[in-house]
């Protein structure tokens, strides 16, 4: 039964490729590639904050344009929560077989040209697995957030903030996620090969552009909140009643 | 000059081991880090006491034999160079030198200095050779090869299977060698009816020998002795990435369409 084998064959070439120390850093590439998209699209989104007034009704608008695209919301946090699995599962067994390669260490190991970034790649990718859970629970369900309403993004990130010790996670967070990027968007075309040789293969521009821009970029809305920058305090025109009525009443 | 060498000693491949501190004296700085090995060697043995093992056999750079981690650098601190290239006027009088063997789980040290690095020789046999048509020697030049090709693959070629890379690299990955083999006849045509399968196979070979995985670090490309570039690595993901799916699994049933 050709079909029978044709199916078994692909299962075992997917098997064989997940289980390579090649195909895992491969699928983390693909997936942080994927983070990199969303992260850059979300930080666009974010700087809403800083337009003056009207900013607070712009948060808003925002995340009601999320929702008013209805399964295409749940289908992109569907496709973040994949990867984002997938990316931890890659980091986590990958990292126990670089450190089975090496049972016994050096009495004197100097490094020559890693950098900072590569080498807390694994410390970096825990304290971005701790945000993003934190970050879910704190800005989407609003828990412990004082006086968090639903699709009002504004006022919830200005309350949120008054909290100086998640200002400081949150700035923590965001240069971890500098130097995550600093490495991972120079390594993940390698990684995929999809770079053409250099004379200097070490040598990166965008990733340093991206990791700079991305950090600060997200890092600006807890430190502004922080200095008193979010001042808009023009009423937000409700529009969640004809949100709940268009996903039916799906936040 | 005097230096103080703190060598790695380990009577056998399950014995435990431990620094042991020795005193080279009168040391010219026209040695090689080898003949200054071989000094202490002559005292130790004219002491009674066991020399310290080490491997090495061309002593010019080109066989891969000779490799030691040297005050944390893979083949000490000169850059591109074997340590039995490396000349003892690359340090000062009065210098404490630490020398230890390669650390991976797929090299065990088999006596102080030396380990066995047989593993990369199974990762050549899984893949690292090409399919030849019997007959006559062929023609010189009667397969054109384009410059830059010929010129990468020799690049990569130079790789002399030291193991600097695995050794330096933070998680014991043998990828830059890998990668290298696979570029070195990848580049070629004659190279090209097993390239995707080559790399698949190879590859595997390298995970079943517990390597680490790659995280481009950059340590390989710093300690190779020949200088071969990361750039390789890239390429053999690709070939993995396009042999994983493109390439058919090969029959198992004798005789069966491939
Ligand atoms: C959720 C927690 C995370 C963990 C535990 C984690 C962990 C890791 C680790 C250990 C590596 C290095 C893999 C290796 O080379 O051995 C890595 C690479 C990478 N990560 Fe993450 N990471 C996380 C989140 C993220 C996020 C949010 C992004 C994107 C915005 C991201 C993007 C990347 C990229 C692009 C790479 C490079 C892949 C490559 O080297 O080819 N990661 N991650
Ligand atoms: S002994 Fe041959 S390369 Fe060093």
């Amino acid at each position: 039964m050709p079909a029978t084998d044709g199916a078994r064959a692909s299962v075992s070439r997917v098997r064989r490729f997940w289980n390579s120390s090649v195909g895992k850093k491969v699928v983390m590439a693909v997936t942080g590639i994927i983070g990199i998209g969303f992260v850059l699209g979300h930080m666009a989104g974010n700087l809403q904050m800083f337009k003056g007034t009207g900013a607070a009704q712009a948060m808003h608008d925002y995340a009601v344009l999320l929702r008013k695209t209805g399964g295409l919301l749940w289908l992109i946090r569907g496709v973040l929560l994949g990867a984002i699995a997938l990316h931890v599962t890659a980091a986590l067994q990958l990292s126990a077989r670089n450190r089975a390669a090496r049972p016994v260490g050096y009495g004197a190991k100097k490094d020559q040209v890693s950098t900072l970034a590569s080498r807390t790649m694994r410390v970096g990718g825990i304290v971005l697995l701790a945000f993003i859970v934190f970050h879910i629970a704190d800005m989407t369900f609003g828990i412990g957030v004082p006086g968090f309403v639903h699709l009002d993004p504004y006022n919830n990130l200005r309350n949120g903030f008054t909290r100086w010790w998640t200002v400081v996670f949150y700035v923590v967070a965001m240069a971890s996620l500098g130097l995550h990027l600093f490495h991972g968007a120079w390594a993940s075309l390698r990684t995929l090969g999809a770079r053409r040789p250099s004379a200097a293969p070490l040598h990166r521009n965008i990733a340093v552009a991206l990791a700079i821009i991305t950090a600060l970029g997200f890092a600006a809305v807890p430190i502004g909140a922080a200095m008193g920058l979010f001042t808009d305090d023009t009423p937000v025109t409700d529009e969640s009643q004809t949100v709940s009525t268009l996903t039916g009443g799906v936040r | 000059m005097n230096v103080t060498l703190r060598v790695w000693r380990q009577p056998g491949p399950s014995a435990a081991g431990k620094f042991v501190e020795y005193q080279a004296r009168d040391i010219s700085a026209e040695m090689s880090f080898l003949e200054m090995l071989d000094v202490v060697n002559e005292e130790l043995t004219a002491k009674g006491e066991q020399p310290i093992a080490f491997d090495h056999d061309c002593r010019e750079g080109i066989c891969g034999m000779c490799g030691l981690m040297i005050s944390g650098v893979a083949h000490g601190p000169m850059k591109a160079t074997t340590t039995c290239q490396l000349h003892m006027r690359s340090f000062t009088d009065g210098d404490t030198i630490t020398v230890e063997p390669w650390r991976a789980s797929a090299f065990p040290v088999l006596r102080d200095l030396c380990v066995d690095r047989s593993s990369l020789d199974r990762i050549v046999q899984a893949g690292g050779y090409v399919s030849v048509s019997t007959g006559n020697a062929p023609d010189g030049n009667a397969i054109p090869i384009a410059k830059p090709d010929a010129d990468a693959a020799m690049d990569a070629a130079a790789c002399i299977g030291c193991g600097a890379c695995v050794a330096a690299c933070p998680n014991g990955s043998a990828s830059l060698f890998t990668a290298a083999k696979i570029s070195h006849l990848g580049y070629l045509p004659q190279g090209q009816p097993e390239r995707y399968r080559r790399a698949l196979k190879m590859v595997a070979q390298m995970d079943l020998e517990h390597f680490g995985g790659c995280t481009l670090f950059g340590e390989c490309q710093a300690a190779c002795p020949k200088e071969i570039s990361i750039d390789t690595i890239a390429r053999m993901n690709r070939d993995y990435l396009y042999g994983s799916v493109f390439e058919r699994e090969e029959s198992r049933s004798a005789g069966g369409a491939g």
